[in-house]
């Protein structure tokens, strides 16, 4: 039996077709998810898309994170249900208290739309346990609110736990501190990254496949649990 | 004012047949406002006035273009519209692409609120245009966005410019629509008249088309979406003038800007609950709200249906207080689109708008008469045939003369103009070209665009088309090119036109798929001047010449006029789209060179002595003059079948038309697109000036694997296409290599080709 994997829409939710295309192409089952209702349908995992949830008025994520499907997210996660966010998912993770510090407006002001190079810091998390530690991926970038800021004291527990899971080589897009792209819960199950692995999954319509790699690192973690 | 004030209904309309009416103020000439009374039998009420006035404007009703843009349909033979299942006339034209799927398309100009509030112009633009698409009962999956601006470095071309690619970017991006290609052109003629036009395409099944109609006595009208405001109500500004107390203290509200506000989160939403709707088989009849908002879309529903209609128009929400129904009816707010729905699937519809917290209202039903009856508060305000209002204002022949100086301009070619006289002369010259605002890279514009959401796209800026997959199955998909030389169609609108035709045709069929289709989205200066009008008639003939030339029909389009400063019109600028279908879009050509180890570089067509209207001329002389160059469509023809067949047999691998900058430019961006060097050798005996900048049209360059280059040049041959051994691709080379000429460093060219833009806007 294959995992089953949860792929949330929000009203404003963009990537989540391509998310649900990602866990299926990686060989899952991807599970639609609503916003309104809480219930997860017994889904072995979480996709939280990105996408311009809400609008993103207010501020990127600051009204997702109340909806009632992300209750159960949070709760779930708490207990070791692997989620991952993207984009605007790692926006919604970061204001739901999953993951540390937050997401602020590109140093540049522009949205960039741009194939990234991305280096792969951490391999043991649920979400990046394919790879290879310091292995360089190409994966499509495009935001408007893509840079990284945590505390100090929140990057140094980051780096000295090695929670930093991508970081942007090649050139910092965004102005994210520590070219973070992308980084871990402290229990390795949560995953937030700005750049899409969900458009990086077939060379026909992305710069690459390496994206499929974070998919195939869950169903690992999944079979092996 | 307040709500208390007296309506104009209808009666009081009877009764008062001497009131007079700023019918002028509102664009009405007098014997238009006569043939209103003449219909009515009576004066028309004010709300009935402000539907009349905005419908028979220019923007809506055509007045001015309708009687050239006839010669469309005269030159559509049934064979070209074989695969057509809706046309001109609709909200967008539809085409077959086989396998069961119906694609729908259109350009549309958002030019003069563009300049006003460039933000807010581009982005409404882009939602105008998506919803005209889901109007079809299309899912949108792309748009395009070609635009044209003042000289690069004129201090209002950063206002707009910026504010334009954000709205672009802001709205599209939002919605979750790739942008997949468009245009970037500097001219000064567009100074104060940025041109502002975006495309969209969609897919359907075709058994799910949709088309604007209120058929069924009894059906429900329900508009849906945003709620109705005071914004955009550019029409009625007069109208506004006698209501607006113009300032707080006379107990109204300030005029809100003419430019419309858009919200694509609620678009993006309004999206997802129609294709449910659609998936539900709910929808009898959908209209989007656009232009003329309320008063386009009732009148227009209700004289494509077959009975009449009754509007209860105090239902509509709103989000301003004290409304008048003339300014209910004339509001441009966005977001909105109204639908036609049996009365037993009214709770179903209902249900699905509250899934995805869309604002509906039952505003009306469709009735058995032939009358538009739109009550305020049990008080008739409008009551009117709907076809006098949609589809039977005015038509103008206006005058038409060819400018007096187009012979002198023609007479003025570039054959005084200085050349480059040595091989370091060339050398600077290209790198000149290259970084010139019109040649250099757009990145610094595409890159602020989404290209990879839905994750069907397969090929994007600067790919000389964009192609997105419509089947994940079969693997069938669709590409849309749009162009338009504005310097060639000054000096030849006819041959201009039929220039755009050509380079859009040529460059779907560059990636590998066969040209289907064609939309045109038609920039021009002022109606009223005779010259402007000959540009337009000429560049209607030669669009549809050339179309039924080629066999492919025009299936919709948009005119703009009045695009001038003063007394000085835009270049004229008949921005043509042609769409294109690809059976397999893995099988796609790509820009770049090197995607295969060894390759040959070949240039498909002939090239002349052509400077007329080129890019060499305006960016080294600031000349125009003389004639475009020739134009081919046979063999225009040719090349694409050769391309197709050379792309179906896998004996391509890569391919880029020649246009602006001529053959220097399409290798130099083939290279840096491939990151890739390569070494070109010019054939012996001919200039390598003209070889490397001339702008003749029906041109190639591809790139062919060593092992398929005797039987891709014996196919050429065969057909009867001229073709050229040009060079080599280098994998191992960081150079590009000219022999005689010059060699350039890649990182040399990259600065010059992509350091552009950023220097300019950053």
């Amino acid at each position: 039996m294959t995992a089953r994997i949860g792929v949330i829409t929000f009203p404003g939710t963009l990537d989540d077709h391509d998310a649900a295309r990602a866990v299926d192409r990686a060989g899952g089952e991807s599970v639609a998810l609503w916003h309104a209702d809480a219930d997860l349908k017994g889904v072995d995992a979480v996709v939280v898309p990105g996408g311009f949830s809400y609008g993103d008025y207010l501020r990127a994520g600051a009204i997702a994170r109340f909806a009632p499907v992300m209750t159960e997210v949070v709760a779930a996660a708490e207990k070791g249900l692997p989620v991952l966010g993207i984009c605007n998912g790692f926006q919604i993770l970061c204001e739901a208290g999953l993951l540390p510090g937050v997401l602020i407006r590109n140093k540049g002001l522009h949205f960039v739309c741009r194939d990234q190079w991305l280096k792969v810091e951490n391999t043991s998390s649920a979400w990046t346990s394919r790879f290879d530690q310091g292995a360089e991926i190409l994966i499509p970038l495009k935001s408007g609110e893509g840079c990284y800021v945590a505390d100090q004291h929140v990057l140094d527990e980051l780096e000295g736990e090695g929670r930093v899971a991508f970081r942007y080589v090649g050139g910092n897009p965004n102005g994210a501190l520590n070219d973070i792209a992308g980084i871990t819960s402290a229990n390795g199950r949560v995953v937030g990254l700005m750049p899409h692995p969900e458009h990086a999954i077939d060379a026909l319509t992305g710069p690459s496949d390496d994206g499929l790699g974070l998919f195939l690192s869950a169903l690992d973690t999944l079979v092996a649990a | 004012m307040t709500t208390t004030e007296i309506i104009d209904t209808v009666e009081h309309a009877a009764s008062t047949p001497e009131h007079a009416q700023p019918y002028r103020e509102l664009g009405l000439k007098d014997d238009e406002y006569q043939r209103i009374r003449d219909i009515l039998g009576r004066r028309p009420t004010d709300a009935e006035l402000a539907m009349y006035s905005v419908m028979w404007s220019e923007h809506c009703s055509y007045k001015s273009s309708k009687v050239h843009l006839a010669y469309f349909g005269k030159t559509t033979t049934d064979e070209m519209r074989a695969k057509m299942l809706a046309g001109i006339g609709e909200n967008a034209g539809v085409v077959d692409i086989g396998d069961g799927w119906a694609v729908t398309f259109k350009v549309e100009s958002h030019n003069h609120p563009s300049y006003v509030e460039p933000y807010q112009g581009a982005a409404t633009g882009v939602g105008g245009i998506v919803r005209d698409i889901m109007a079809m009962g299309a899912r949108p999956i792309a748009v395009v966005d070609p635009l044209r601006f003042g000289p690069a470095d004129a201090p209002d071309t950063r206002r707009v410019l910026h504010g334009v690619v954000a709205g672009v970017g802001g709205y599209g991006n939002c919605l979750g629509l790739p942008n997949i290609g468009g245009e970037l052109v500097f001219d000064a003629s567009y100074a104060g008249n940025p041109l502002l036009n975006a495309g969209c395409i969609g897919a359907l099944r075709v058994e799910d088309l949709h088309l604007a109609h209120a058929s069924g006595t009894g059906n429900k009208v329900i508009l849906f979406g945003a709620r109705t405001g005071l914004d955009g109500i550019g029409g009625v500004s007069v109208l506004a003038s006698d209501t607006f107390s113009g300032d707080e203290s006379g107990g109204g509200r300030k005029k809100l800007p003419s430019v419309q506000v858009g919200d694509p989160f609620t678009e993006k939403v309004l999206i997802e609950c129609c294709l449910e709707l659609y998936r539900e088989g709910i929808v009898v009849g959908i209209q989007d709200l656009g232009g003329a908002g309320l008063s386009c879309a009732t009148s227009e529903l209700a004289s494509a249906g077959d009975g009449g209609m009754h509007v209860w128009l105090d239902r509509v929400p709103l989000r301003a207080t004290g409304m008048t129904p003339a300014e209910v009816l004339s509001s441009e707010s966005q977001e909105r689109m109204m639908a036609v729905v049996k009365p037993s699937d009214v709770d179903a519809f209902m249900r699905v708008c509250r899934k995805w917290d869309v604002l509906a209202t039952e505003v009306g039903e469709v009735t058995d008469g032939e009358r538009l009856i739109i009550t305020w508060h049990d008080q008739v305000v409008v009551d009117v045939p709907p076809r006098t209002v949609a589809h039977e204002g005015p038509v103008y022949h206006r005058p038409i003369e060819r400018p007096a100086d187009q012979d002198a301009l023609q007479a003025n070619g570039p054959e005084a103009l200085p050349r480059p006289a040595t091989a370091e002369d060339l050398r600077a010259l290209l790198l000149r070209m290259v970084s010139s605002p019109n040649l250099a890279s757009k990145r610094w514009v595409t890159e602020q665009y989404d290209r990879y959401v839905r994750g069907n796209t397969v090929l994007a800026q600067p790919s000389d088309s964009g192609m997105v997959r419509v089947d994940e199955q079969t693997n069938r998909g669709v590409a849309l090119a749009t162009d338009c030389n504005g310097r060639f169609c000054k000096l030849d609108p006819y041959q201009g036109a039929q220039l755009a035709l050509a380079e859009a045709y040529r460059n779907i069929a560059a990636t590998g798929a066969t040209p289907l289709a064609v939309t045109d989205c038609l920039n021009f200066g002022s109606p009223e001047d005779p010259a402007v009008m000959w540009q337009f008639e000429q560049a209607i003939k030669g669009l549809a010449d050339g179309c039924a030339q080629l066999g492919i029909p025009v299936t919709g389009g948009n005119v703009s006029f009045y695009n001038q400063t003063g007394s000085t019109a835009i270049l004229p600028t008949p921005v043509v789209g042609v769409l294109g279908v690809i059976d397999d879009v893995t099988r796609r050509i790509p820009t770049g060179f090197g995607t295969e180890p060894g390759e040959t570089l070949l240039l498909l067509g002939d090239t002349r002595d052509e400077f007329g209207g080129s890019e060499w001329a305006h960016v080294e002389h600031g000349h125009l003059g003389g004639r475009p160059p020739q134009v081919d469509l046979e063999r225009e023809r040719l090349l694409a079948e050769v391309l197709v067949a050379g792309s179906r047999d896998g004996m391509l691998s890569a391919a880029h038309d020649l246009s602006d900058g001529g053959l220097a430019q399409a290798i130099v961006e083939s290279c840096l697109i491939g990151e890739t060097g390569a070494r070109v050798v010019l054939p012996e005996g001919v200039d390598p000036f003209v070889q490397l900048f001339s702008e003749s049209a029906g041109r190639v360059v591809v790139a062919v694997p060593r092992s398929e280059e005797l039987r891709f040049t014996e196919m050429c041959t065969a057909r009867e296409l001229p073709w050229t051994r040009i060079g080599v691709v280098d994998k191992e080379s960081t150079e590009l290599e000219i022999q005689g000429v010059a060699t350039y460093a890649l990182t040399e060219l990259r600065e010059a080709w992509e350091g552009a833009l950023p220097a300019l806007f950053d």
